[in-house]
């Protein structure tokens, strides 16, 4: 397990931002905390209701801000709490990978998994894989806004 | 600005333990619009809640953020909490700093800041909270129960009682499901027809309870309360008002088929009933068997029935009902042991599974109640039972113990000796587990008063040896290799998931673990609840049960059905979309991906250059909204946001965790 923020060797540790549906993924990373599993604590949940909810703005966003990766992550496809909203989000989130990848920024530091509300252990599997492949990436540069960080 | 309060949990030290409240607490002062902060022990107790009520009215706040467990957890209990002292209970936010953080990291200096950051991130979005109100929503005053096994007999039976009607649809032709395959139940050895039987009857007379047997749900549309559902009724071919179930039809009938009911040990008729105590008493003509469906000639049931009752072109009826809530109760298979390749199954007509052995000691069954060799219809004289047959088996992804099959083995071990005196049993297991009241003692007669022998170890091969299936096995306690020449082998399979449970709860609604079974909405304080609202679970479609849990759990998910529907209104969704009309293009791409039909096209009148002008916008309708949000995103004009989880909070949340880098 790495100690994350305590990274003596590089100094370098990323932020992750994953969007977690409230009905399979967020309830995901709760059972990967009552399992006392274990991941990086480069990862920050944010809860929406459905990953059809993701507005591919939000993730922008996170980069400008200077997030290093995000991870949208929502029901297995079929079992959408809300019968079709991870199709909407599949098919949108997917269109928007290959427009990241296109405006050439590296479409790794974008993902979209899908975790259901009993897998805990691949919650904290995939937050450990992120982690470690931002990791090699090193820090997002490229679309981070420098005008927020002088604001803050 | 909105004066903030923030509130933080130790829950004794599962957070404190790797949070440094302390700290968490200073930074959650400087956060914008933060005015008061606070930690307590439990907030969740009583004395916290009030302490949070004591804030909110001593400080004038007017926004909640409480750093603690999982909002699926408590944010309802706070939500009450402030909503008891004067606020909407919609202004709090709750910050996960438990499962998301202080449970899932080791380290204090890990975990504290990201604790302090999601404290900034559920504050900032807090800023943004607005006062919701939930839409109070009809309750149809009706509930479906899917599957009329005991279980589902049982939660029908009690929601009838308490004065609801409740439509319980079966797939078989008559009610009843796995119980009425067994013989005896334990620990007590009643019949299991005995018991169940006036139970079938029961829910058949009951003015209240519907049966819709040989049946299935094709969809379900809508939500608690309003559930509207699609129900196939498969052509019977057998008119139910004509027939007085005389058994005519199929006495006479000449063509048979493998009997489902029997596991395929017996035949039954083309035409039929599944077994004799069916309820309801009308038989069902198996297409694919009947003589006139495949061949055109025959139709000597028609030719036979005194009232007449054959309709050979009966067709299946598709009718739509409306239901204030869902039950579950599909319950399990047993599973097809021949992928054992070392236990023979399917390769020896005296090799059998649990079930299949239990048809033979019926009145009714293949044998007619005598437990005979498949072979050569001779007793047997040593029969040998092997545990764990695809259960606690790691190798093959099948870790569950099946729970059942313990007690069900020194049951049949018990009736093999009563039926055939002179016969042994050997039991090859890995553990006995016999949890349950009276069930330790009653193993315990079987090993000791029925000379049943245990053996801790597994079986390697079986194979044929002439007249007798030899045994090869090792018993672990000795470590002896012990070989048994015996009559007939019984394999406890494990208890599994329907084959279509995926798709039953992709229908209704509900999610399943690894092994297809149905998840509870919380595994210890949700049990029959599910993450939709108003469908619940009872029996062994969640996990492998006996009859003592399986009708405790029906009870159960009935007593939550009419909590619902005596309920004279439920509060809906107050997390719904929202359309700013004067700027909505009319374009209704919204309306096309709402799953629930909540978005229609409405016209407006608008002043445009000193007249009025008519356009067509879209409008919700915050009853049927479930606040998935998906119209947010396809709108092209930005004009539909989603109360509770708007643009502006979840951008303000993405900006407060950013705010490290």
């Amino acid at each position: 397990m790495s100690t994350a923020l305590n990274d003596k060797t590089t100094g370098y540790e990323p932020l992750i931002v994953a969007f977690c549906c409230n009905w399979c993924s967020y309830a995901g990373g709760d059972l990967a905390g009552t399992s006392r599993m274990s991941y990086p604590a480069n990862v920050r949940v944010i809860r929406v209701p459905c990953c059809g909810r993701m507005n591919p703005m939000f993730v922008l966003r996170a980069f400008q801000r200077g997030a290093d990766g995000v991870l949208v992550a929502g029901c297995h496809p079929g079992d959408c709490h809300y019968s079709t909203g991870n199709y909407h989000g599949r098919r949108r989130l997917s269109a928007f990978k290959r427009l990241v990848e296109f405006a050439g920024f590296e479409p790794e530091r974008f993902e979209v998994r899908w975790i259901s509300s009993s897998e805990g252990d691949k919650f904290a599997e995939e937050m450990e894989q992120m982690t470690a492949k931002i990791k090699a990436l090193g820090p997002n540069r490229k679309m981070r806004d420098a005008r927020w960080q002088s604001v803050t | 600005m909105p004066r903030t309060g923030v509130f933080i949990c130790h829950c004794g030290t599962n957070i404190a333990g790797t949070v440094d409240i302390e700290k968490a607490v200073e930074a959650s002062r400087n956060f914008p619009g933060v005015v008061h902060a606070a930690d307590y022990r439990y907030l969740c107790s009583e004395m916290g809640q009030d302490l949070i009520k004591k804030a909110i009215v001593d400080n004038q706040l007017d926004r909640v953020v409480v750093g603690t467990c999982s909002p699926r957890m408590h944010e309802g209990t706070f939500r009450k909490a402030a909503a008891e002292a004067g606020l909407n209970p919609y202004l709090l936010e709750v910050a996960n700093i438990r499962e998301h953080c202080s449970w899932v990291h080791k380290d204090i200096e890990e975990a504290t800041p990201k604790a302090i950051s999601l404290l900034r991130a559920a504050a900032a979005k807090a800023v943004l909270n607005e006062s919701l109100d939930a839409p109070e929503l009809e309750v149809e005053k009706r509930a479906l129960v899917i599957g009329g096994g005991i279980a589902g007999i049982q939660a029908a039976i009690d929601i009838a009682e308490a004065g609801y009607e409740v439509d319980v649809v079966e797939r078989e032709p008559s009610i009843g499901g796995r119980m009425a395959q067994l013989e005896k139940t334990f620990p007590t050895l009643d019949c299991s027809a005995c018991i169940l039987t006036p139970k079938m009857v029961e829910a058949a007379q009951h003015p209240n309870v519907n049966l819709i047997t040989y049946s299935e749900v094709e969809e379900v549309k809508g939500f608690v309360g309003q559930f509207d559902v699609k129900i196939r009724q498969k052509a019977r071919s057998v008119d139910p008002v004509k027939c007085t179930g005389c058994g005519i039809c199929y006495e006479k009938c000449p063509s048979k088929a493998s009997s489902e009911f029997e596991m395929g040990l017996s035949k039954r008729k083309a035409i039929y009933i599944p077994f004799p105590q069916a309820v309801p008493n009308v038989p069902v003509i198996d297409r694919d068997a009947c003589l006139y469906f495949t061949k055109g000639r025959c139709q000597i049931c028609e030719k036979e029935c005194p009232p007449q009752a054959i309709v050979y072109d009966q067709e299946d009826e598709i009718f739509e009902r409306r239901y204030g809530t869902i039950i579950v109760a599909t319950g399990f298979d047993q599973m097809n042991p021949s992928q054992y390749g070392e236990y023979g199954y399917g390769q020896h007509p005296d090799i059998l599974t649990g079930l299949e052995f239990e048809r033979l000691f019926n009145a009714s069954g293949p044998t007619g109640g005598k437990v005979v060799r498949l072979s050569d219809g001779k007793p047997p004289e040593k029969v040998v039972f092997i545990q764990c047959v695809g259960s606690r088996d790691k190798a093959r992804g099948m870790n569950y113990c099946s729970k059942i099959c313990c007690m069900y083995t020194a049951k049949q071990a018990i009736l093999l000796k009563e039926k055939v005196p002179d016969a042994k049993s050997y039991v090859f297991y890995i553990d006995v587990r016999t949890a349950g009241k009276g069930y330790e003692e009653f193993q315990r007669r079987a090993a000791e008063e029925y000379d049943v022998a245990y053996l801790r170890g597994q079986v390697g091969k079986i194979f044929p040896d002439g007249d007798h299936l030899v045994v090869h096995g090792v018993d672990s306690l000795s470590g002896k290799i012990i070989e048994i020449k015996a009559d007939m082998v019984v394999l406890a399979a494990a208890s599994i998931a329907r084959a279509d449970s995926p798709e039953l709860g992709r229908i209704v609604g509900i999610n399943s673990d690894s092994y297809h079974f149905f998840n509870e909405a919380h595994p210890k304080l949700k049990p029959v609840e599910t993450h939709t609202a108003g469908v619940f679970i009872a029996g062994a479609c969640q996990a492998p049960k006996d009859i003592p849990d399986t009708v405790a759990q029906a009870s159960a998910a009935a007593v939550k059905a009419v909590g619902l529907l005596s309920k004279e209104f439920l509060k809906g969704e107050a997390c719904t979309a929202e359309v700013n009309q004067a700027e909505c293009s009319g374009c209704l791409y919204c309306e096309a991906v709402c799953p629930y039909s909540a978005i229609s096209p409405v016209e407006i009148e608008e002043r445009y250059q000193g007249g009025t002008l008519k356009r067509t916008v879209a409008e919700v309708n915050p009853a049927l909204c479930q606040g998935c949000g998906s119209c947010t995103v396809i709108c092209r004009s930005g004009s539909i946001n989603l109360k509770g989880f708007s643009n502006e909070q979840i951008l303000a949340e993405v900006d407060a965790i950013c705010l490290q880098r």
